[in-house]
């Protein structure tokens, strides 16, 4: 197994690492992956409210050096997106920017699976915490 | 399983330190399950077979000849020796997986008028459990043994397993991934009494541990030179003469050598080596497991000391004195080897292989899938020292405290989730 510079540097350096308050209206997580498969991904993002931009991304991993990669390369795409523009991110990007050989994709797929999930998670908050009114709009 | 073989220029981390202990040579091979180096005494006695002794064994009427010959038949002597056989009873081989397909097939088709039942166990080698898995399409029908937590079958399994139609029982002697070491005395006696043949895989056995044919009623053995420290491509199929003499229907037709059970020109040079390797293993073995093993326990206990959550596959009682397998919860293998890429060694994670599943032989133990995906195979061999296993310990365990700052399940660990009762969405397998 060969891995691509790019993969080794974020492997040796992964950028964003850590948790935030999961409780916090603002901060949206997602998990994903399982333990016996040999990946779990645990993306934050949080938000800003009135402009809906990812200002902050934190990661944490349990997996092989190319899904480390796949979600640090994520948290760093995502910060200083809009939550739509964060949605528009593709698994295949990731492929590239990172030469994934084939047995990899995966991993790229589980991190844009992360980054679905944390949105998700955070719509969710909003949406509880939103006004009715709002919602019907 | 899969190795440590990260192409990539590796950022060493001990001259990224600038601090390489003295006396340790990076990379750090310590992977001598998969292969080990040889021994400069062994190439030095294979060199001249290459070119002054380059005749053919079977070439009767010349000196070339007849030097070949001699030299070959030396080596049988010496493999013998050290199994408690007979010269007679060795048969060479191009390594483990032709000796495994031989015994397997060989004794299968010759005794099939007797019966067409084989007994063999869910850990053994591809070599095996796949020839077997070819025997079954062609009508036999095949047991394979469980396990128990330790890596060991149980010989009551064994016992109730047998029936009148069962011609083979094959074990390995000692298992490539987790070392465990399989009651083979006893397993012997039980075939003996039956009067049912019993082969062992005993490629990583041999010339670690001792192996004696007749006080363990082996009635077939495999052999390779490369788990010995000898060459590569030569290997030997122990077939037993006298009490019973066992018969092989050869896989390999052609001018008849080896007593008809493998034709094809001998590799001289390489059957020279097998057999040196073997004379070094025999004298050195007892004094050289000893050294093994004191090297695992310090490896073992360097990194246990240090590290929480740490398991190791498989007895620590019936083991081989250079193996460790040791689980790192929370952490990935293959992220853990790519940590430590200046020291070759091997996982059961999946994530490097074809299939994408971790070590069979780990889920066999009844590991779970998640501790089979965080294990790392340590096989210590005759040339690694003290030195290099503190090296390998502390890089062991710096790697697995880093990962598992970067590890959601070891945060959720400690914060008292229980991972077994998450429901994990994973869409991506």
């Amino acid at each position: 197994m060969s891995y691509s510079e790019k993969v080794i540097d974020h492997y040796n350096h992964p950028r964003n690492v850590g948790s935030m308050d999961k409780a916090s209206a603002d901060v949206g997580t997602g998990l994903v992956g399982a333990p016996e498969c040999g990946d779990v991904m645990k993306l934050q993002i949080k938000v800003n409210p009135q402009t809906n931009v990812i200002e902050d991304a934190k990661f944490k991993t349990f997996g092989c050096g190319s899904a480390i990669a796949s979600s640090s390369l994520a948290t760093e795409w995502v910060k200083g997106k809009t939550i739509h523009e964060a949605l528009e991110i593709k698994n295949t990007e990731i492929v590239k920017e990172l030469a994934l050989p084939p047995v990899k994709i995966h991993c790229s797929v589980l991190a844009e699976d992360a980054i679905r999930a944390a949105i998700g998670d955070w719509k969710k908050k909003q949406d509880a915490t939103k006004p009715a009114e709002m919602q019907a709009r | 399983m899969s190795t440590n073989g990260n192409k990539a220029t590796p950022t060493s981390h001990a001259t990224e330190q600038g601090a390489v202990p003295n006396g340790i040579k990076l990379p750090i091979y310590m992977d001598n399950h998969a292969t080990t180096p040889m021994d400069p005494r062994v190439l030095e006695e294979m060199l001249p077979y290459f070119m002054e002794k380059f005749g053919n064994a079977a070439s009767r009427n010349h000196p070339f000849g007849w030097a070949a010959e001699e030299a070959v038949e030396l080596s049988r002597e010496r493999i013998a020796e050290l199994i408690g056989a007979t010269a007679k009873e060795i048969v060479f081989t191009s390594g483990a997986t032709e000796s495994d397909n031989l015994a397997i097939k060989g004794v299968a088709e010759m005794y099939r008028e007797k019966g067409n039942h084989i007994i063999t166990a869910v850990t053994e080698h591809k070599a095996v459990l796949d020839t077997c898995k070819h025997l079954e399409k062609l009508g036999f029908r095949v047991t394979y043994l469980p396990v128990q937590k330790d890596g060991l079958i149980d010989l009551d399994d064994l016992k109730r397993s047998m029936d009148d139609k069962t011609i083979l029982v094959t074990i390995m002697a000692a298992n490539n991934e987790i070392g465990v070491v399989q009651p083979i005395a006893e397993i012997g006696k039980l075939c003996r009494e039956r009067g049912v043949i019993f082969h062992t895989d005993a490629v990583q056995a041999i010339g670690k541990i001792p192996m004696d044919v007749n006080k363990m009623n082996i009635d077939v053995a495999s052999i390779t030179g490369h788990k010995l420290y000898g060459p590569k491509g030569a290997g030997a199929l122990y077939v037993r003469r006298k009490n019973p003499r066992v018969q092989l229907v050869p896989m390999i037709d052609g001018g008849g050598h080896e007593r008809g059970m493998r034709s094809g020109t001998l590799n001289v040079p390489g059957i020279v080596g097998l057999g040196k390797a073997c004379a070094i293993a025999q004298e050195e073995m007892a004094q050289e497991s000893c050294k093994m093993a004191g090297l695992r326990n310090r490896l073992k206990d360097s990194i246990m000391s240090r590290l929480d959550e740490t398991y190791i596959n498989g007895s620590t009682e019936h083991r081989l004195p250079g193996n460790l397998n040791i689980s790192f919860a929370y952490v990935e293998g293959e992220s853990l080897l790519m940590g430590i890429n200046d020291i070759a060694v091997s996982s059961g994670s999946a994530c490097t292989s074809a299939t994408l599943e971790p070590s069979y032989v780990l889920k066999a133990l009844g590991t779970g899938d998640d501790l089979a995906h965080s294990s790392i195979r340590f096989g210590i061999g005759r040339f690694n020292t003290e030195a290099e296993v503190d090296y390998v310990a502390d890089r062991v365990v710096e790697t697995v405290q880093r990962l598992r700052e970067l590890s959601p399940l070891y945060e959720m660990a400690k914060e008292g989730v229980d991972l077994k009762s998450v429901k994990w969405a994973a869409e991506a397998h």
